[in-house]
């Protein structure tokens, strides 16, 4: 297994107009991660994700500590080389377009590259394909919807060929209709490429579906494990004001209403089974 | 006070080469002390729609009601001022429109504007800071320094200070996290009832429409398509799939139940904790017979 990144004992604190420094944003963190893995990282706003998703893309050096994105260390010096080996999604659809139509906007990076045309043309359509967007080329970005959007940047930030994808946010301003599309292309492209994903969120219904699960709280890594190793930690999570996912929550409920289950759902479809087999089916 | 819609549409650009239709033919009532949700998919128009209630927009057809005074595409801007006055509209991302010095300036700063004397303007500022669960002694902070949640609710304080009526909730919640929607959605029902007011929410959330809202209008391609009480809209899942929504996850939940136990449960689920219910009573008299 190949190591894409890591984050050895990092901290940083954003500096105040009179030169001290506030809390630490980070504080000691350290992690890695390896090809072809799904990581969410989680927290509610003002966690740290933010900032730690900053100092991965080097938009933000750490105060101590070095963070290694494909075993080189992330210096001012290094970050162009390593950020072209990166593609990033942010938050906000609207803000990160700028082709007029879908296929000029996925073909921008590459044109910067100087891939040659035929080349080119063959990648924008592949890279669409991968999205479900291909049937968009000359459509105005503007006039999609968020879901749509988003999965166009996916296409744009996938062209040119990443070894490491990282969304910051990337479904947080969707409907849920939105959410929904970007999260299952997600799925599909980590099962058909080995892509390594790195998605910050604080929704845990996408969360879920990661290999492993990072949890910040003021800065510092709370826990990490798989999706079931974290979610076994209810009450820590909702006590640093994340939600725990629908089928857990409802989960508990029956049990104080008076009902036993046998085990932990956290998809709806287990629970509905569950409740099939152990109480309606006799 | 009651707000009414009758048969409103709006066109953008009227008169252009760039006329386009934005509203046609939304009828709607929403009552005094009433909490409506209203939901549609991005592009439905309930954005147009929200602009409406306060004076913003002016109907290029048809007349708003707001109590007795009616908006139509003649009504003059000086009458808008007195609805703007009732009508207290929370945008998207509102901390965004956070500008002055202080958060106590920044709360006063609509109030003083209306002519309301400094002394009093100062007072409602301090209890809408209470009302608003913030420290008193944010007040002379800069509302830049706050984090992201407390800016939000400083917004919020300054769309209060008007003691309005009736208070227009566009996705108050985005960006937020999990505890702080919450927290949000827990403190407009508060207000809700606490000031009386006259709720409207705009919303993707069909859990928090059902959570929250007694009556819930349905937008779809710039008409008003559904409306009725959050039993009677989340009945319907078919006609909801035409308009792209969907139903709330526990009338989802409660649907994928009754399949596969081959008959319907009674009520709707529109909570979890009714939902749990509704399943270990349906259990329990399974077992029982």
């Amino acid at each position: 297994m190949k190591e894409i990144l890591s984050v050895n004992d990092v901290s940083f604190a954003y500096p105040t107009e009179n030169q001290k420094k506030n809390r630490k944003a980070i504080d000691h963190v350290s992690f890695s991660i390896n090809d072809g893995e799904w990581i969410a990282i989680v927290g509610h706003n003002g966690s740290g994700k933010s900032t730690l998703a900053k100092l991965m893309i080097g938009l933000l050096f750490p105060d101590e500590g070095d963070i290694r994105l494909f075993l080189e260390e992330v210096t001012e010096e290094t970050i162009w080389e390593l950020r072209s080996k990166m593609g990033i999604v942010f938050q906000n659809p609207d803000n990160q377009f700028v082709g007029s139509t879908v296929q000029d906007d996925v073909a921008f990076a590459l044109e910067n590259k100087g891939v040659p045309f035929e080349e080119m043309v063959k990648i924008v359509h592949e890279s669409l394909e991968l999205v479900k967007m291909e049937e968009f080329l000359n459509h105005e970005p503007h006039h999609l919807s968020g879901g749509q959007k988003q999965r166009v940047a996916i296409a744009g930030a996938l062209a040119l060929k990443p070894e490491l994808l990282i969304m910051d946010e990337a479904t947080s301003m969707l409907d849920p209709q939105g959410r929904d599309e970007v999260i299952r292309i997600v799925s599909s492209l980590k099962e058909s490429t080995n892509l390594t994903v790195i998605s910050i969120t604080h929704d845990l219904e996408e969360a879920r579906l990661a290999d492993r699960i990072i949890v910040m709280n003021e800065g510092k890594m709370l826990f990490t494990g798989t999706p079931e190793e974290v979610f076994a930690q209810q009450e820590i999570l909702t006590s640093i004001g994340l939600d725990i996912p629908f089928a857990m929550n409802l989960s508990n409920l029956i049990r104080k209403n008076g009902l036993a289950l046998n085990g932990e759902y956290m998809t709806e479809e287990e629970l509905v089974n569950e409740l099939w087999t152990s109480h309606f089916n006799k | 006070m009651d707000i009414s819609l009758q048969q409103v549409g709006y066109l953008y650009g009227k008169d252009t080469p760039f006329e386009k239709r934005a509203l046609h033919e939304v009828n709607a009532m929403i009552q005094s002390g009433s909490y409506t949700a209203i939901v549609g998919h991005t592009g439905s128009g309930k954005s147009t729609l929200l602009m409406h209630l306060n004076g913003l927009l002016k109907p290029s057809e048809g007349v708003v009601s707001v109590g007795e005074l009616d908006i139509d595409r003649k009504t003059k801007a000086k009458k808008l001022k007195e609805t703007r006055r009732r009508v207290g509209i929370v945008f998207q991302f509102p901390e965004h429109q956070l500008f002055e010095e202080t958060v106590l300036k920044d709360i006063m700063f609509g109030p003083l504007n209306y002519g309301v004397p400094e002394d009093e303007a100062e007072k409602r500022a301090y209890e809408l800071l209470e009302l608003l669960g913030l420290p008193k002694d944010v007040a002379d902070q800069s509302p830049f320094e706050l984090s992201g949640g407390q800016m939000r609710r400083v917004a919020i304080a300054g769309v209060l200070a008007f003691n309005p009526s009736i208070l227009v909730l566009d996705e108050p919640t985005a960006g937020l996290d999990p505890r702080g929607r919450h927290e949000i959605m827990e403190l407009f029902h508060t207000l809700h009832k606490k000031e009386n007011l006259t709720t409207i929410l705009v919303t993707h959330s069909m859990e928090d429409a059902a959570k929250y809202a007694d009556q819930v209008i349905v937008m779809h391609g710039g008409t008003a398509v559904m409306s009725g009480s959050p039993e009677e809209v989340f009945a319907d899942e078919k006609k909801l799939q035409a308009y792209r929504l969907g139903v709330p996850r526990t009338v989802k939940f409660q649907r994928d139940i009754e399949k596969l136990i081959g008959r319907s449960l009674e009520g709707i689920a529109l909570t979890e904790e009714a939902l749990a219910k509704m399943i270990v009573t349906a259990a329990k008299g399974d077992l029982s017979c």
